[in-house]
Order: C-alpha cells, then sequence, then structure tokens
C-alpha cells in the first residue's frame, strides 16, 4: 500500500516562503494569483500492509508524530491500495 | 558540579559551549554524544547550536528522536538544568519541553549579528547575575528564528513570566525595528514553568571574551553555574 501526506501551515500562521514565491509568480506576470501557501508531500511505501484502516492509523501516528509539527502545521493523509 | 554538552550530527557549537564552561566558568564538562542514554554525573545539559541532522523536515524536528533525548526529558523532569542555544532551543521546542516553535525568519534571510535583548525576568536561574537594566549584546546566527505559538500559550508565557530575553533596541526598548527575526512579541528566550529548561536563539557562548566584541554572555553562564551550586543544599532539604 502507499500513502501520501500533505503537511501544510495552519491558516493562523504567516508563511514567508510562500509570500516570496508568490511575489516571484507575480512578478512572472500572473495578476490573478491572490495567495501562495508552501507546504510538504510525502510518499510513504507500506510493505506488506493490507488492512487500510490499520495502514491509515500508522500513517496517522507518522504524521502526527514526526512530519508535522502539531504547533504550527496541520495534515492531511491519502492512504491508496 | 558537571556539565554536559549534547552533541548530534550536524551540531556545530557544541566546542563553543565546552571551551566556554571549561574557561570562563571554570567547571568540568564533557561532551555527551546523541545516542548514549546515561546522563547520571551531570547537573547541566547544554542543547548546543548547530544544524542537527542537517536541518532535514524542520529545524531540529530530526534530533527530538536521538536515543538521548528520553534521557534529556527524564534530566529535566528531575529538575536539573537543561540550556538549549539556537538549534538547542529549536530541538527542546520540538521535544515539547518547551512551548511554541521557531520557523523561518520572517526576511527568509540567514541573520547573523550582534543583537540587544533585555533581560525580562531576573529571577530565574540563568538570569540572577545578569546586572538589572542592562542591556545584552549576544549575536545571533539563524535561519529560522521566527518564535511563533498560539494566543493561549502567548498569554500563559506572559502570565508566568517564562518570557526571558526580548530583542530590543539600544535603549532597552521593544521596537519592531529590533526583531531581526519577526519572531512574536521580540522572543529571543522562553523557559518552562518550573524555570529548570532555557532556550534562546542568540548565542551567549559566542559572547564571553572582549575579543569577540562582548563578553555579556557570561552572565547566564554564571547565573546557571551558581543555580546549580544552589541545589544540592535544595535537594538536602527535600
Amino acid at each position: 500500500m502507499k500513502a501520501k501526506v500533505y503537511v501544510t501551515l495552519k491558516p493562523s500562521v504567516l508563511d514567508p516562503q510562500g509570500k516570496a514565491i508568490h511575489h516571484s509568480v507575480e512578478s512572472l506576470g500572473f495578476t490573478g494569483v491572490g495567495d501562495i501557501r508552501q507546504g510538504k508531500f510525502f510518499e510513504i511505501s507500506l510493505d506488506g500492509a493490507t488492512d487500510e484502516e490499520d495502514a491509515r492509523a500508522a500513517v496517522e501516528r507518522i504524521a502526527k508524530d514526526v512530519l508535522a509539527n502539531p504547533v504550527i502545521e496541520d495534515y492531511r493523509i491519502e492512504v491508496e491500495p | 558540579m558537571k556539565f554536559g554538552v549534547v552533541v548530534f550530527p550536524g551540531s556545530n557549537c557544541d566546542h563553543d559551549a565546552y571551551h566556554v564552561v571549561s574557561k570562563h566558568v571554570g567547571q568540568p564538562v564533557d561532551f555527551v554524544w546523541h545516542q548514549q542514554t546515561d546522563l547520571s554525573g551531570f547537573d547541566a545539559l547544554i542543547v548546543p547550536g548547530g544544524f542537527s541532522y542537517g536541518d532535514y523536515l524542520r529545524a531540529g524536528a530530526l534530533a527530538r528522536f536521538s536515543p538521548v533525548m528520553k534521557s534529556v526529558k527524564e534530566f529535566a523532569a528531575s529538575g536539573k538544568f537543561v540550556f538549549g542555544i539556537c538549534n538547542g532551543f529549536q530541538i527542546l521546542c520540538e521535544a515539547g519541553l518547551l512551548p511554541g516553535a521557531l520557523m523561518r525568519n520572517a526576511g527568509l534571510h540567514f541573520v547573523c549579528r550582534h543583537v540587544n535583548l533585555k533581560v525580562e525576568n531576573y529571577s530565574t536561574p540563568f538570569t540572577t547575575e545578569v546586572e538589572k537594566s542592562k542591556v545584552l549584546s549576544i549575536p545571533i546566527a539563524h535561519a529560522d528564528g521566527n518564535y511563533t505559538c498560539d494566543d493561549a500559550t502567548y498569554h500563559q508565557l506572559e502570565e508566568n513570566n517564562q518570557i526571558i530575553f526580548r530583542y530590543c533596541d539600544a535603549d532597552g526598548e521593544i521596537t519592531a525595528g529590533a526583531n531581526p527575526n519577526g519572531a512574536r512579541a521580540n522572543i529571543a528566550g522562553i523557559c518552562n514553568l518550573d524555570r529548570n529548561v532555557l532556550g534562546m536563539m542568540p548565542h551567549p557562548e559566542r559572547a564571553c571574551e572582549e575579543m569577540l566584541g562582548s563578553n555579556d554572555g557570561r552572565d547566564i553562564f554564571r547565573s546557571l553555574t551558581k543555580a546549580i551550586m544552589a541545589e544540592p543544599a535544595k535537594s538536602l532539604q527535600a
């Protein structure tokens, strides 16, 4: 099984890197871009996993304890068979 | 009395901390490799600056999982002193020993220069020897020093006088212009509720000799040494 984890800054947290990227995008001439927020994306291979619920629970722990810092970040998980 | 300096792969201020403790504090000090779990014999631990694990994932995020950190948590829980400097502060936040988090500097640049610090609480084990109302000149050197926390945490820090250092101007005024990294309310250093764990972004170990432009950092190490000396008496009473 494979899992994908998206880690994003909480909406209340300022993202200076996203702002700098936004600025660069605007300087390219894109005027309709309201905001850009930077995040992280992880692909996780779960060798031997067969039960989707178990896999989700494991990835949930990995995301909460390692990949994201709950003080400043949220995460979203997708599990694929 | 014995100090320990924790060394992770990528720590690079470990020798500076060792040098200051041995030369300027004049106390025994040993390095503690991150795989070591026995911390008996130490009275205070310095978690030094640097780029532990290359700052992969987030600054300090991976160091938290080093074997030594479980022992550091127990060490702190037993009331002994833990002093995190720069990357050490980031590690202590990631490990949950201090509240909040350190994010990328608001200006995105790595900032390396002397800053002015106002001491907000003189009655911690780390600040008793600092002359009242003295503005400390201590260097910073970081890309991720932008302290952040939610409102509830901030109010707790304020109420319990856990904010120890703030960035200020030369006159000791807390101004937006004196904030080098966008840190909430100019926070440069905080302690835990029990006041035995301190984290700060500035490097006092780089400000202990005139030759380096300032020796204000000595006040902090002197305070800590005095507090450790007072400790045995305290534990005998307990």
